[in-house]
């Protein structure tokens, strides 16, 4: 087998490591992560408008996580916990990255990978646009999620969302997704 | 009708609703995984309201952070009040942020450019 999680979660570990979680995203668990990086930010040198970005990036990106996560691949539900998804905040040089990991059934590859890359063809007067659109036209998912979520992340940060998808078996892919923060804007 | 009152949490804003004094008041943090539960009721509220609003209502909203599910539940609280604005009762939105957040800045005009109620927007000196 090519996909191997440990490797993956190592290599999410990139840079100075202010929070790495694997396991089950669940609400109590997005409280702490939110309180353990809201206090390592206090102490970080970063200007507080950073430091703003940071926290609500991660809060979207934790709630992504929460939304879409699929059930695990079959041969992997003894060993981990349901609901299962990677988390590392890190700081790489001058830049924040949040990295999140997830299984995805291998169906929905396609759709996803055409949303981030129309996300990331789009200029941030057009984001601002797409995410005014989006905001009011379409309503929340039974899921949930509005459908703003990435849109958001990327007028934030207005970095290129990174990603790829490591294939599992014929159902499934990891799908691993790094968000930039820079320092300065 | 009776007011609502909440004390904000970790993830969820504080509230005050009050129709007699005609304030709608939010600040804080609204971060919920269901903001759809958590504003259900406020938007039942309004709806109320709207049959019999004050002569005057101001709106505050004071965040710090939001997520995007409660950036569409706030416009759902905003097209309530605008139907308040219509039947030309006096409705003004005051949109604090602080003076180095740009984002809640932005927010507060995308939200001023789909909804027809006039904004002041009000920079906090940190």
């Amino acid at each position: 087998m090519t996909f191997d999680i440990q490797q993956s979660y190592r290599e999410m570990n990139k840079g100075d490591v202010l929070l790495a979680y694997k396991g089950s995203i669940n609400s109590d668990l997005i409280t702490n992560v939110l309180d353990v990086v809201e206090s390592k930010l206090e102490e970080a040198k970063s200007v507080s408008a950073v430091k703003k970005k940071v926290y609500s990036v991660l809060v979207e990106s934790l709630q992504n996580l929460y939304h879409h996560i699929e059930d695990l691949p079959a041969d992997m539900r003894e060993k981990y916990e349901k609901r299962f998804g990677i988390l590392v905040v890190s700081k790489i040089d001058s830049v924040y990255r949040i990295s999140t990991g997830n299984f995805v059934s291998s169906e929905k590859v396609n759709q996803l990978k055409q949303k981030i890359d129309e996300i990331n063809s789009l200029s941030r007067e057009e984001l601002k646009d797409m995410y005014k659109y989006v905001l009011n036209h379409r309503k929340i998912s039974d899921k949930g999620g509005g459908g703003l979520g990435l849109i958001d992340i990327a007028k934030k940060t207005g970095n290129k969302l990174e990603y790829n998808f490591k294939s599992y078996n014929k159902d499934f892919y990891f799908f691993n997704l790094n968000i930039y923060i820079s320092e300065l804007n | 009708m009776e007011p609502i009152v909440m004390e904000g949490s970790h993830k969820t804003p504080s509230v005050r609703f009050d129709a007699d004094k005609g304030i709608i008041e939010i600040k804080g943090r609204s971060i919920p995984e269901n903001s759809i539960e958590f504003y259900k009721p406020m938007i039942e509220w309004l709806e109320e309201y709207s049959r019999n609003p004050a002569k005057r209502t101001v709106v505050n909203f004071q965040l710090e952070y939001f997520n995007t599910s409660s950036s569409k539940c706030i416009l759902d609280l905003f097209k309530k009040l605008e139907t308040i604005h219509k039947q030309n009762k006096n409705v003004n939105v005051n949109w604090y942020y602080e003076e180095d957040d740009e984002d809640m800045l932005e927010a507060g005009e995308d939200y001023e450019s789909i909804i027809r109620i006039p904004f002041t927007m009000i920079e906090l000196e940190e």
